[in-house]
């Protein structure tokens, strides 16, 4: 079989992807404060960027587009909740998801979508302390319709919208099997992918140009064994298997923590082969 | 081969992911190794009070989230019914046909319920709605305390006679209004005397539970909910009637309020509004002389949250009032934190959030009162905790978490939320019992003070039930029954003042009290409702530890400041205002 890398897009996609997730940050903030205070978006922020600087310098003796590290950051800044005033988990969490590029590499490579890496090390490892997106920018309609039509049309031109639609037709599905499985209400599996947590989700995380497989077509079938190992993940929250608890709490998050880098492994692998 | 680079970049990694682990370890402290603290013991039963809160039957329409949404009710207030010196306790359930309590204090440490004789037990009636809580406050001056019933349904004032029976005079009163109400404050906004009413809503007054039109009943958003109860706020006209000037006065928030305070928090001398609102930002209506109330913009509205009750305390005896309002926390899933907010009105113009620790995360948390429980000078903190205790192998908040961050009218009609089924929900959670050390913080020394519960605690009220020079605590618990904490410290000096009022209401509602202690002044003021469904005794309780007592300055709603030197301490002091 071929392998068909992605076309060069005409615009380089980081450059949309940093004017979206800019403008997911104002509306968000002058709307709903979704922030919870400046220093947060200053730390996370901050530290991205200068670990970025400081370990592609050190390592490979340049400094890096800083355009991941501030889509990183804004991330990290937006989907943080800590307990009370705490800023410690943006800065830690801010430097390993840089430092994760860096470290768990393959073949030059990182594995893990920086965000994503660090938000599921801090939900395991630090329940106590952190929670993800307690703000849901007011539940309104409105806003998400802006933000989603802005990040399809971003993500059509940044030539991975087949990464979105795919990811979002196959929610739907296991939403509607989960429905049937479970037996709540149809709207209570299709609720999530309607809120906020699933804007950064679809647009930023899943769709990383940097940590998604090779091929078109690859592509679309590791977001759909994403959201299945994302509908398990949820069934077992359904099922309150205890020893899953940890996961439960973010099913995208953690699913993408676990598919991502084994697909992004087993892509590499292949193409040595 | 492994570069030197990279290998110091490898353990750098490596030691961030430890440092998670061990700052996480220490995000919750509790108060092991604290010498000093404060000693409770459950006493309830032995007191003769064996009231156990029912929560209320909706319509069937849903049932299948009722657990979650009638989880509310149980609440406690204090006062001195018969006027004979002792602190006497009002609590209320919420079935059809369950009766509320009046425990009269039978001065040899024990109650007795006399609701039945008295008139004000069987008042959760179809059709009339069933009690969410209580407030008392002589309306007419008669010098005896009357009792306003908050209900899902229409709110219900009792006369007290004085001769140990209540008359309903709610149809005569204009407080006639179907409500879905979880609290209310008695206080007199024009200062004209006369106490005034305002009623905070939480559903739609349009829901009758029991007659549902529809399932459209639930909050829009999680935040910033505008769909919720109007407040209303009653002025009282001094014929027994009462006339609403909701509108004229701008306070009538639709905000979902679950609690509201008043005190003058910004130092002109007018009586202002502080609401805690679930599923939104807390509000502070700033009182312009009895004229008209403002929505001050004070650093609220910034932070939107769950808020659920408001307890003023003067937390570093800075003669100001702060305010802590609970909020949810649940590991994993949110961390909204109770806030605490220091009040910085008239350096800054707003207030500052400092919670952090043991203050800031105690679980779904409910009601909350200040009170210097070990008599030391600081005010100390009691917060309930635990909002649905059922099976505890199942929790309701992975299916909560499913709708929270979905589109408003997803979860706005309440058919679309999962079943709750037998699930708890931040369930057989603690009381926190927090001793204030002043700059060194609080502390947790809830298990080290003999509270160890784990009702789902709703209300929390103080007073010196015993006339002993020390507070103890009385903490109303949904579906569960109520408990007295009595303060079995060894007291430490203190100082009581009852107030009377003559030109200010007789109850002295809002008169202000600031005493000197040491080098820092306290301030409190006489309680017209506060925490969750809850007021706390109208006497006020100073502890002094072993520092000199100053001046004790009370300023009355009437404006009259009257100055007190050379008080006698460890003893109640009856203050009658000036005429």
């Amino acid at each position: 079989m071929t392998t068909t890398p992605a076309q060069p897009p005409a615009i380089d996609p980081k450059y949309l992807i940093v004017f979206l997730i800019t403008l997911v940050l104002v509306v968000g903030e002058a709307r709903y404060h979704i922030l919870g205070g400046y220093p947060r978006l200053i730390t996370t922020l901050g530290v991205c960027l200068a670990t970025e600087v400081l370990l592609s310098w050190w390592l490979r003796g340049r400094v890096a587009n800083l355009a991941s590290a501030y889509i990183t950051g804004i991330s990290l800044a937006l989907l943080i909740k800590p307990q009370a005033n705490i800023l410690w988990p943006f800065a830690l969490g801010a430097f390993i998801a840089i430092a994760s590029k860096y470290v768990l590499t393959y073949r030059g490579r990182h594995l893990w979508n920086p965000s994503n890496f660090a938000i599921a090390l801090l939900v395991l490892l630090a329940s106590d302390s952190v929670a993800i997106l307690s703000h849901q920018w007011g539940n309104d309609l409105g806003t998400n319709l802006v933000i989603w039509a802005f990040g399809l049309v971003i993500a059509w031109r940044a030539r991975v919208l087949h990464v979105t639609l795919t990811y979002v037709a196959c929610f739907i599905v296991f939403a509607l099997l989960r429905h049937f499985i479970v037996g709540g209400p149809l709207f209570a599996e299709l609720a999530p992918i309607t809120g906020p947590m699933y804007q950064l989700f679809v647009f930023f995380m899943v769709t990383d140009p940097r940590t998604t497989v090779s091929t078109r077509r690859g592509r679309m079938i590791v977001v759909a064994i994403l959201a299945l190992v994302e509908t398990l993940i949820r069934l077992a929250g359904d099922y309150q298997i205890a020893w899953l608890r940890p996961f439960y709490v973010s099913p995208p998050i953690l699913a993408l923590a676990m598919v991502g880098p084994l697909a992004m492994w087993w892509d590499l692998r292949r193409h040595r082969a | 081969m492994l570069s030197w680079r990279r290998f110091i970049v490898i353990a750098a990694f490596v030691a961030a992911i430890g440092a998670v682990i061990m700052l996480n370890a220490g995000a919750v402290t509790s108060g092991g190794g604290v010498s000093e603290t404060i000693h409770l013991s459950e006493v309830a039963h032995a007191s003769g009070i064996d009231f156990v809160h029912q929560s209320p039957m909706l319509d069937p329409k849903v049932n299948h989230i009722a657990a979650h949404i009638a989880a509310l009710g149980a609440c406690v207030s204090v006062a001195d019914v018969n006027n004979d010196g002792w602190p006497d306790l009002y609590f209320t359930t919420s079935r059809f046909g369950a009766s509320n309590a009046l425990y009269l204090n039978q001065k040899d440490g024990t109650f007795r319920d006399v609701s039945a004789e008295a008139g004000v037990g069987a008042v959760n009636r179809a059709g009339e709605g069933v009690s969410m809580g209580a407030v008392w406050g002589d309306y007419d001056n008669d010098g005896y305390e009357d009792l306003l019933v908050y209900k899902w349904g229409y709110p219900q004032l009792f006369h007290n006679l004085g001769n140990g029976h209540f008359e309903d005079v709610t149809a005569q009163s204009g407080l006639l209004t179907w409500m879905n109400s979880n609290g209310a404050v008695w206080f007199d906004f024009d200062r004209d005397g006369l106490l005034d009413l305002y009623i905070t809503g939480y559903f739609r007054s349009d829901i009758d539970f029991w007659h549902l039109k529809t399932t459209r009943i639930m909050q829009q958003s999680w935040e910033f909910a505008s769909n919720g109860g109007k407040n209303l706020l009653f002025k009282n006209l001094g014929n027994g009637r009462f006339k609403d000037v909701t509108d004229s006065m701008g306070v009538g928030s639709t905000r979902w309020t679950l609690a509201a305070a008043a005190a003058d928090f910004n130092d002109d001398g007018w009586p202002d509004l502080y609401l805690a609102n679930d599923y939104g930002p807390e509000e502070l209506y700033l009182n312009h002389e009895g004229k008209r109330f403002e929505l001050a913009r004070a650093g609220l509205e910034d932070d939107s949250k769950s808020g659920m009750a408001v307890a003023l305390g003067d937390v570093y005896n800075r003669g100001v009032h702060d305010v802590f309002v609970t909020n949810i926390s649940e590991k994993g899933f949110l961390f909204q934190g109770n806030n605490l907010r220091l009040n910085f009105l008239k350096q800054l113009g707003r207030f500052d959030e400092v919670a952090t620790g043991v203050v800031a995360d105690a679980g779904w948390a409910w009601g909350a009162q200040f009170g210097d429980l070990n008599n030391d000078g600081l005010l100390d903190l009691v917060v309930a905790n635990g909002f649905i205790s059922a099976d505890s192998g199942r929790s309701y908040w992975y299916a909560m978490s499913k709708i929270a961050g979905a589109q408003g009218n997803i979860f706005e009609d309440a058919k679309n939320w999962p079943p709750i089924g037998s699930a708890s929900l931040s369930g057989y959670e603690r009381s926190r019992v927090l001793l204030n050390r002043g700059q060194a913080g609080f502390v947790d020394v809830a298990q080290e003070a003999g509270v160890t519960d784990r009702l789902d605690g709703r209300a929390v009220a103080m007073a010196d039930l015993f006339n002993r020079g020390v507070l103890d605590v009385v903490i109303a618990n949904e579906k569960g029954r109520a408990l007295l904490y009595r303060n079995t410290a060894n007291p430490a000096h203190w100082l009581e003042l009852k107030l009377v009022g003559t030109r200010s209401n007789r109850s002295a509602i809002g008169a202000e009290v600031t005493v000197e202690i040491g080098p820092g002044r306290q301030r409190q003021v006489v309680d017209g409702g506060s925490g969750f469904c809850s007021q706390n005794d109208r006497r006020l309780h100073f502890g002094l530890g072993d520092q000199r007592l100053g001046s004790v300055t009370i300023r009355w709603l009437s404006g009259e400041t009257q100055v007190l030197n050379g008080l006698a301490i460890d003893q109640l002091h009856v203050i009658t205002e000036p005429r």
